[in-house]
């Protein structure tokens, strides 16, 4: 049973796909708890199940079996609807591809999480402002993704994914398109801002070393089973 | 999301993509002109034909003849069985009708066979009293000369056809004297010998032939007096109190001489009552027959006229409706091209917290945007190529010696209803392609590449 510290509790969770005709187990009966304020990191092996992992957490996805409790919420027990509520107020993502909306301005991108939650119209220019200052990018605020670096315009997905003040942030190999110096400065400003803002993060990577130096957990997963979870990094090592 | 958003993201994806965008909203707008244009062009012609019926005065007249009137033998006569007994459509009874409510004139149908002497030469015709109301009633519109210049004057206005055999050159005989040769009717005192011996009614009237100068004021195209009566389209038009105070001998008199002997008294063959408006005429015409009179109205030639328009119109919306379900695909083909461009940005903004209605929403409005500047655009278009074909048929008309005509017609109704009809059609068009955007798994869609 998930106790107040736990922010995320996978309880004997299975994924099956079928496709064409096979069916495909990408997540195996994974336990795993998260606790509040933990900076998680899954590790693993390409096709080893972790994206799958994460959307799951994220409520982009339902599992074939198991249950996922995510701040004190049985996702299995919410509707489509309240899924995407989930999404909206208690989750933020970013991702590989940093996915910004190349025809909209940084600001506009940042904005949209505000008009998917219904923010005022009012409070959201001064909620933008912030989470663009949290990424150190004020001056770029009418600038498109592509006028940006990847670094940038990771820190912007950053920014957009924090303008809800989510409760907990999932992230899909957010340096997996950075070299290592930008990469290991996104998961600086990941661990500040874990540390400033108390959020649970869960980040799906391939780069152990990054891992092992700013995550406070590694979770080590192959072919759908959650192959380790006990390693913890030693704060010494940051 | 609040519709303000939906629709602020609704008009930006729009702007994104303006050039294919823009010429699927031609095309709706192409659409909707074809359907405007048409159904103007039926409206423009029933107005024509309603406005040209109703200055005629034949649908809110109601024609009033004695119940003993043989016209319309062989036909069943309804009148026939009422209780009402006939009476005799005199000049009593015409003051009668003039007190009934919502008539605005009672006028006597004054025609007569005749001859005109016009320079020395003899022309039979038959001769029509007009009444001054007739001035409005669009007949003489486009009228070469002038209409009578008081109800009493001494004037007349011919038939083109007949102003031809009067001279080679019509025009020329406006301004001109002809002479009107007529027989006048005078009674006679009642004889009491007579009704003694012969057991036959008495009185009667003579016959004096008398003649009186016109001048001709105008020449007509169209035949204002048509179906006026029954006895054949009038020729020579003259004023209606003119024409009555000349006493003429008409057809009816002798079938009257040798029904009663109230020969000195004035009698008319029919009367005109003229209606307030066309809905009053039903009412108006039970009232007449309650007199004891038999009384018709072309109300039911009008209502088939509604009729035969309803059906018009409906055959051009469908006609007009074909180019807008073409335009329809182009939606439906527009939105499914652009789910497949947007398939990641669906996946984005489901990953941020849109539901599936958020997204349908979106496609919907989308859609619903192209068919509101769709519908505005194809009214305005519409209503240009009306104005279009009135432009080549005024020119057409005008080559061929006629009046203009408005022939297009948009009214406030058709322009509310092309759009709403527009935007409807549109939303239609985007529920398959806003149903399979909703539907798409936001991890295949954040995976597409």
């Amino acid at each position: 049973m998930p106790n107040a510290e736990t922010a995320i509790q996978l309880d004997r969770v299975s994924r099956q796909y079928s496709m064409g005709g096979a069916t495909i187990q990408a997540v195996n009966d994974v336990s795993l708890s998260i606790a509040r304020n933990e900076f998680l990191a899954l590790l693993g092996s390409s096709g080893s199940g972790k994206s799958t992992l994460l959307n799951l957490i994220a409520g982009l996805d339902r599992p074939t079996s198991g249950s996922i409790m995510a701040q004190g919420q049985n996702l299995a027990e919410l509707t489509s609807i309240e899924l995407a509520r989930y999404r909206c107020n208690t989750i933020g993502m970013i991702f590989q591809s940093f996915n910004l909306l190349p025809r909209m301005t940084l600001e506009e991108n940042i904005e949209l999480p505000l008009r998917l939650a219904e923010v005022d119209r009012g409070e959201r220019p001064g909620r933008v402002r912030e989470a663009l200052e949290r990424v150190r990018l004020t001056h770029r605020l009418g600038h498109r993704p592509t006028e940006l670096s990847g670094g940038e315009q990771q820190r912007v997905a950053i920014a957009r994914a924090l303008v809800n003040r989510p409760k907990i942030l999932l992230a899909d190999e957010p340096t997996g398109n950075l070299d290592s110096a930008t990469g290991e400065a996104i998961l600086s400003l990941l661990h500040d801002v874990q540390r400033q803002l108390g959020m649970t993060i869960v980040m799906v990577t391939h780069e152990r070393p990054l891992a092992e130096r700013y995550a406070d957990r590694l979770a080590i997963m192959g072919d759908g089973t959650l192959l380790s979870a006990s390693e913890t990094v030693k704060e010494g090592a940051r | 999301m609040k519709p303000r958003d939906l629709t602020d993201l609704a008009f930006r994806n729009l702007r994104e993509a303006i050039l294919r965008n823009a010429l699927t909203t031609l095309g709706v707008a192409v659409g909707v002109a074809s359907l405007v244009a048409m159904l103007s062009l039926g409206v423009g012609l029933q107005e024509l034909a309603s406005k040209r019926l109703s200055q005629s005065g034949l649908f809110d007249t109601i024609f009033v003849t004695p119940k003993n009137n043989f016209r319309g033998m062989g036909r069943p006569q309804r009148e026939m069985q009422s209780d009402t007994p006939p009476r005799t459509l005199d000049e009593d009874a015409r003051k009668e009708m003039e007190k009934l409510p919502n008539v605005i004139e009672v006028y006597p149908q004054i025609r007569f066979f005749t001859e005109v002497r016009f320079n020395n030469r003899p022309f039979a015709t038959v001769v029509a009293g007009m009444p001054e109301s007739s001035r409005n009633s669009g007949s003489f519109d486009g009228m070469q000369g002038n209409f009578f210049s008081s109800p009493t004057a001494n004037e007349a206005i011919l038939q083109i056809e007949f102003a031809k055999d009067l001279s080679e050159k019509p025009a020329s005989l406006i301004g001109q004297d002809l002479a009107l040769r007529y027989a006048e009717r005078q009674a006679l005192p009642v004889n009491d010998d007579s009704s003694t011996t012969s057991g036959e009614p008495s009185g009667g009237f003579s016959v004096v032939p008398k003649e009186l100068r016109l001048k001709i004021v105008g020449i007509v195209e169209t035949e204002p007096a048509a179906g006026y009566g029954g006895y054949g389209n009038a020729r020579l038009l003259m004023p209606l109190s003119t024409a009555s105070t000349l006493r003429a001998a008409q057809v009816n008199d002798l079938r009257d001489i040798v029904r009663d002997n109230t020969a000195n008294k004035t009698t008319y063959p029919s009367l005109s009552v003229r209606a307030k408006s066309p809905s009053q005429v039903e009412t108006l015409e039970a009232s007449i027959k309650s007199m004891g009179f038999a009384a018709f109205s072309l109300l039911d030639a009008s209502k088939s006229l509604r009729t035969f328009f309803s059906v018009f119109d409906l055959l051009l919306g469908i006609f007009g409706s074909l180019a807008l379900a073409v335009a329809t695909l182009g939606i439906v083909n527009t939105l499914v091209m652009a789910i497949l461009e947007r398939r990641r940005e669906i996946g984005v903004l489901k990953a941020l917290g849109a539901a599936d209605s958020d997204v349908q929403q979106l496609f919907f409005v989308e859609a619903g945007v192209m068919g509101l500047f769709g519908g505005f655009f194809g009214v305005l278009f519409g209503w240009l190529l009306g104005r279009a074909i009135t432009f080549g048929t005024n020119v057409y008309l005008k080559r061929q010696n006629l009046n203009p005509i408005e022939l297009s017609s948009v009214p406030w109704w058709l322009v509310i209803a092309a759009i709403v009809f527009a935007i409807l059609v549109s939303l239609a068009a985007g529920l398959y392609p806003a149903s399979r955007a909703a539907k798409l798994n936001p991890v295949d869609a954040l995976r597409y590449e």
